[in-house]
């Protein structure tokens, strides 16, 4: 298990260097918006990763659901946190590129717009899980990102359709990618993928050890009350 | 008893019990009242720019006198421990929720019914579209609202901070009813745009989430 | 502001949202294996 973690930390370094490189430099510069465009590099695969992970927690929160499986509660609590965590650079990263191209800060921008609404949803799910006083929090948790996956499609089209009606500029690619811009983005991805893993990991195992520890706590004091 | 038996049951009691403590109900009226009025006082804008922003407005207003009038609706269940009794009968939950729901609804819509009329003096309302429309967009609206709120209402009885949560909880996943409500009713004032899509994404949602709330429920009031 | 300084803000961003992360997780880590510790004994 241990040398598992290491490796994947060693490979995910290497990747994001080298996507770093490949961002930064090797990477042709965009005609219209100059250097600035690279940040479109960092911006979009995050996003992606935060779609894949918030996946994640819908499948995990279903398998919760039906088969009450304790390891599949640790994954969905992991892929939301991991998911904000990303979501968070989409939402800096973003506006920080608006500022120069467009001169605003924000705009309703379809991926961007959408990307703020999926991390108002995982965020409220992470406050309930912390503030949440049942016993049965992760079946209420599950409940809250079922709801959360069910809106996510309403989310879409509704921004869609908004957008329709009142234009805004478009954060990111128009329409057709220069491919060699789209191979430095999916090393990006891949790298900002194994990131995602490698993190993922970590938190899991915590959260494993905070359980097991709790466990342990709550029998001491038990064994405690009955001498 | 069917489904449609406990739930007639079910809402009867609520009203009933609604109707005895008026107090209550006054006071959210008075709240709705002032609501209505602070935002007249801080949002004064000349006929033509209010048909614009009068669709965000309401519903804004609308939004935030749901939550407080949810908030109270569990507080008194919670308080006689009603939600154990619940718990404990051999009814089965859904048509309980559905009856709450229902309960809620009525309760917000007359609210609304009476901010409305109020809303359309102060800012000279007057549709450009087809008015009829909005009736629809606010029976729709209403029941996006409501029918989540008290979903999440009852999830909320089980954290700490009990009044903040539900707000919390409900804002994000009423992002795209919210869109629908107000950009509809946006489209019907001014005339300007059909407001077909903004209806049918309204219906969408409350297909989906009542149908979600109406089989989840059951887990929801197990997690003790 | 030289845009530029948009791009190198934007990625150093980046790596500040996820280096405080991973610190918080560390720290949470070293406080498990401390409270790990005080049960073991």
């Amino acid at each position: 298990m241990k040398r598992g973690f290491t490796i994947l930390a060693i490979v995910t370094a290497l990747l994001l260097c080298f996507a770093l490189y490949e961002a930064l430099i090797a990477a042709p510069t965009e005609q219209t918006m100059g250097n600035v465009q690279r940040i479109f590099y960092y911006h979009v695969p995050s996003a992606w990763t935060a779609f894949v992970l918030f996946l994640i927690n819908f499948v995990s929160s279903i398998v919760y659901l039906a088969r009450r499986n304790v390891k599949a509660d640790i994954l969905a609590l992991t892929s939301a946190e991991v998911g904000v965590v990303f979501c968070t650079v989409v939402l800096i990263t973003g506006p920080i590129w608006a500022r120069p191209v467009w001169g605003i800060w924000w705009t309703w921008d379809l991926r961007l717009t959408l990307t703020l609404v999926l991390w108002l949803i995982y965020v409220s799910y992470l406050i309930l899980r912390r503030f949440s006083t049942s016993g049965k929090t992760p079946v209420i948790a599950a409940v809250l990102a079922v709801f959360g996956a069910l809106d996510v499609p309403l989310v879409y089209f509704s921004i869609w359709f908004f957008r329709t009606q009142h234009p805004s500029p478009v954060i990111g690619d128009g329409g057709s990618l220069d491919p060699r811009m789209a191979h430095v983005l999916l090393i990006n991805w891949a790298a900002f993928l194994c990131l995602a893993w490698l993190l993922c990991w970590t938190r899991y195992r915590l959260e494993f050890l905070k359980r097991e520890v709790e466990e342990a706590q709550a029998l001491e004091s038990l064994m405690e009350t009955s001498r | 008893m069917s489904f449609l038996d406990i739930t007639r049951a079910t809402l009867a009691k609520d009203i009933r019990l609604e109707w005895r403590s008026k107090d209550a109900m006054n006071a959210m009226l008075f709240f709705a009242l002032l609501v209505v009025v602070i935002f007249s006082f801080s949002f004064d804008p000349t006929a033509e720019e209010s048909r614009r922003i009068a669709g965000g407005l309401v519903w804004v207003a609308f939004l935030f006198a749901a939550v407080v009038a949810l908030n109270q609706t569990w507080a008194r269940e919670l308080r006689n421990q009603v939600l154990d009794a619940y718990r404990i009968s051999p009814a089965p939950a859904t048509p309980l929720f559905f009856a709450k729901a229902l309960g809620n609804f009525i309760f917000v819509g007359i609210i609304e019914a009476l901010m409305t009329p109020l809303f359309v003096a102060f800012y000279k309302l007057r549709a450009l579209g087809p008015g009829w429309e909005l009736l629809p967009v606010g029976l729709l609206g209403t029941w996006a609202l409501v029918i989540n709120g008290t979903f999440f209402a009852a999830i909320s009885l089980r954290t700490r901070s009990r009044e903040i949560m539900l707000p919390l909880l409900l804002f994000p996943i009423s992002i795209p009813a919210i869109l629908g409500m107000v950009n509809a009713t946006t489209a019907i004032l001014t005339g300007e745009d059909p407001a077909r899509f903004w209806i049918a994404l309204l219906v969408a949602y409350d297909v989906v989430f009542t149908t979600a709330c109406l089989l989840l429920f059951e887990l929801i009031l197990e997690a003790e | 502001m030289n845009s530029m300084h948009y791009l190198y803000a934007a990625y150093i961003a980046t790596w500040v949202i996820h280096g405080s992360y991973l610190v918080i997780l560390m720290r949470k880590y070293s406080r498990v294996r401390k409270e790990m510790a005080t049960l073991k004994k």
